[in-house]
């Protein structure tokens, strides 16, 4: 019997354009996909599509929304970055947001028919603190005590969903809410303050961009970000070149923590205004794949956060229009990765065909 | 300036937006928290939302809502995109169908199982499931051998107290004997979860198993390991043929008509509806026949006084766990009681997680 052999070669001329460029090919691929998964379901591919793509930004509402939804995803790929950059896996930026979450909201709470400018300032900053602390115990156990910061990372994301639960059901219930499962509502004082009436989009958006602005002047501006990229190429070059590993790692994980806290704080005193169990759909998972389809670059994310967050409100509009099964949403997530990542293989591995050769066996 | 030019524009959005649904044809807009596919909560919404379309009205639905700042958002699509009359059907949207209710007074807004109605096109409605636990609290204290009946329950609101408390009186009233074991998962849907509560509970003696949550996980633990159990929300016997006794099902089908209706005929009005076994709201499944004729005739006899009002769920004498009296003997418990009760009855085992 004879059997084809197949060799896979590194290749080591990648166009930089070609780098950021693939991206896009694996959204058209996407859309691609999608148009022939809404054929089997028996819909109008293209219709599907726009009702997908396009009707939920044509209006001003819509627009606000996408970066209501596109701002959490934004703030924790952005710290996931650091992370990643560096070959730190950080994958419990859900429970960094939801500690931050839980302390924002403690302050926010302590402060309850408290007026004043510096009330939402002190929230914020408890936030991100919140977050950032909650990322240092799987930065600490990995540097110290030789943990992989993969398993507690994750497992630390349920430690936080159960002190939320126990929090909102127990001591921080609303007193006048008949035992449900949630705080009062904030006062306005620890809201962030509207941009526009009748829309929703918040004051937040400014730190969003704040943060970008600063993750991409230490990504490449400081000896910081420096450090990490190289990390990222070889831990042993970095160790040769006398970098202090640990404490990069822990600024590393601390960077992505309070992005991720902010990420909550932003939730919970922006369009939430409350505590409650549903804090966050799963925005921290979400985010790894908002930070890989930015390639881990800052610019690049802001892009991923609005294309993954349009796909969220897409299954909707598509669910009320078309009645097309709301799941679809995670479908094109999953498609957008998995042609992302196919075709970075590609990018960077070349499959040579090395002809017939008679099987021995 | 030029904030005031983007606030012109947006109001005159707004307005296009309005005038061009006015003359659309009527609609009906469903809001679910769980997957149509769950057998249970969900399952039973969407069936009323069927039975508003068999009547002739167009309806739409958004499946898997997350209760956070995600309702708000698909709760204004609906009320945008022409929908006259909206059914949020998870507590968690109480906020957000008030907040839109407000920007959008000509669509009418329904939310199951809240308390605020803060705008005049804004009604609630919910049902009494605890009449529905008496009649299991009534079969569980004659099925019982081991008097432990064990309760899976998810938060510790009025609702799931209420809930308690009923099946447990229903019980003492046949065997006094009776004690209440109850398992908090604070969670509505998590097969996984519910599943391990129901074995602990069996693990500790409990030979009979109900829920107040919605996947049919407890009950297929029941029917492997041999004890009865009961439905919730929807008919759920054919995941345990031989264990179930019967199931509640939540029944909003008529309701659900009967609102779309009088929406479409401008006869709606706001209200907060409380509906039970009479209007059919509450309905129970076939009750197994392994529970044998008299019980089932007994059962029977129950559910038609529950219905016509000649018994109550609560009929005092009825006792806290410290053994105060909470409804004198003869009188019956009111609404008002129900709709905030947050104290176990004598017999229940443990404390309200507060």
């Amino acid at each position: 019997m004879e059997v084809q052999l197949i060799k896979i070669e590194k290749r080591n001329d990648v166009s930089r354009s070609i780098y950021f460029l693939t991206p896009v090919l694996a959204i058209f691929l996407t859309l691609f996909g999608g148009g022939i998964i809404f054929f089997i379901l028996g819909f109008n591919p293209i219709e599907a599509l726009k009702f997908f793509f396009i009707t939920p930004i044509s209006d001003l509402y819509g627009l606000s929304e996408l970066l209501i939804k596109a701002t959490p995803l934004c703030l924790i790929a952005i710290g996931l970055s650091f992370c990643f950059k560096s070959n730190n896996w950080n994958i419990g930026a859900e429970g960094q947001l939801i500690f931050g979450g839980v302390v924002g909201g403690g302050v926010a709470l302590l402060f309850y028919n408290h007026d004043g400018f510096y009330v939402l300032p002190i929230i914020i900053l408890s936030g991100a603190i919140g977050g950032m602390l909650f990322a240092m115990i799987p930065a600490i156990l990995k540097t110290y005590f030789n943990t992989n910061e993969i398993l507690v990372s994750l497992m630390l994301v349920y430690v936080a969903k159960l002190l939320l639960d126990y929090l909102v059901v127990g001591p921080w219930s609303n007193p006048e809410g008949f035992n449900f499962p949630e705080t009062r509502q904030f006062s306005e004082s620890a809201r962030m303050p509207i941009l526009f009436d009748g829309l929703r989009i918040h004051a937040g958006i400014f730190i969003t961009l704040i943060t970008v602005f600063l993750s991409w002047l230490i990504l490449y501006k400081t000896y910081l970000g420096f450090q990490i990229k190289v990390s990222g190429f070889s831990l042993k070059t970095a160790k040769y070149a006398g970098f202090k590993g640990k404490t990069m790692i822990i600024i590393v994980f601390m960077i992505s923590g309070a992005c991720a806290g902010l990420a909550g704080v932003g939730e919970i005193t922006g369009p939430i205004g409350q505590l409650h169990r549903n804090i966050s759909p799963d925005y921290g998972f979400t985010a790894i794949i908002v930070a890989f389809l930015g390639r881990l670059n800052p610019v690049g994310i802001i892009f991923a956060s609005l294309i993954v967050a349009l796909t969220y409100l897409g299954a909707e509009t598509a669910q009320i229009f078309l009645q097309v099964p709301k799941y679809t949403g995670q479908v094109f997530q999953g498609m957008i990765l998995f042609f992302l990542l196919g075709s970075d293989y590609l990018l960077f591995f070349k499959i040579k065909f090395l002809g017939l050769k008679k099987n021995e066996l | 300036m030029y904030k005031l030019f983007l606030r012109s524009l947006i109001s005159v959005l707004f307005f296009l937006g309005f005038s061009l649904n006015v003359n659309a044809e009527f609609k009906v807009g469903f809001v679910y928290v769980g997957p149509t596919g769950d057998h249970g909560w969900t399952y039973q919404h969407d069936e009323g939302r069927k039975a508003v379309e068999a009547a002739g009205i167009k309806t739409t639905y958004v499946e898997s809502v997350p209760e956070g700042a995600d309702a708000e958002r698909v709760i204004r699509q609906l009320a945008q995109s022409g929908h006259d009359l909206i059914f949020t059907t998870s507590f968690g949207y109480m906020d957000p169908t008030n907040k839109v209710a407000k920007d959008f007074p000509n669509v009418k807004f329904e939310h199951a199982t809240g308390y605020k109605r803060e705008h005049s096109n804004v009604a609630t409605y919910s049902a009494r499931f605890y009449e529905g636990r008496t009649l299991l609290g009534h079969m569980a204290g004659k099925m019982t051998k081991t008097n432990t009946i064990g309760y899976i329950a998810s938060f510790p609101i009025p609702e799931v107290i209420r809930g308690i408390n009923a099946m447990t009186l229903a019980a003492q009233k046949v065997n006094p004997d009776i004690k209440t074991k109850i398992v908090w998962v604070f969670t509505w849907y998590d097969p996984g979860k519910e599943s391990e509560a129901a074995q602990a509970l069996i693990d500790q003696g409990a030979d009979i198993i109900m829920q107040h949550t919605d996947s049919t996980a407890p009950v297929q633990v029941a029917e492997k390991a041999g004890v009865w159990s009961f439905g919730q929300a929807s008919d759920m016997q054919r995941f345990a043929p031989k264990s179930i006794l019967t199931s509640i099902i939540d029944d909003w089908a008529p309701y659900y008509v009967e609102r779309s209706i009088a929406a479409r005929d401008g006869t709606w009005k706001q209200q907060d509806t409380w509906h039970g076994l009479k209007e059919g709201m509450v309905a129970m499944a076939p009750y197994n026949s392994a529970m044998g004729d008299d019980l089932v005739k007994e059962v029977e006899q129950l559910q038609k006084d529950l219905a016509s009002g000649k018994v109550h769920s609560f009929t005092g004498p009825i006792y806290d766990q410290k053994g105060n009296i909470l409804v004198a003997e003869g009188a019956v418990a009111d609404d008002g009681m129900l709709a905030g009760m947050n104290v176990y009855v004598k017999g229940v085992e443990g404390d309200i997680p507060q």
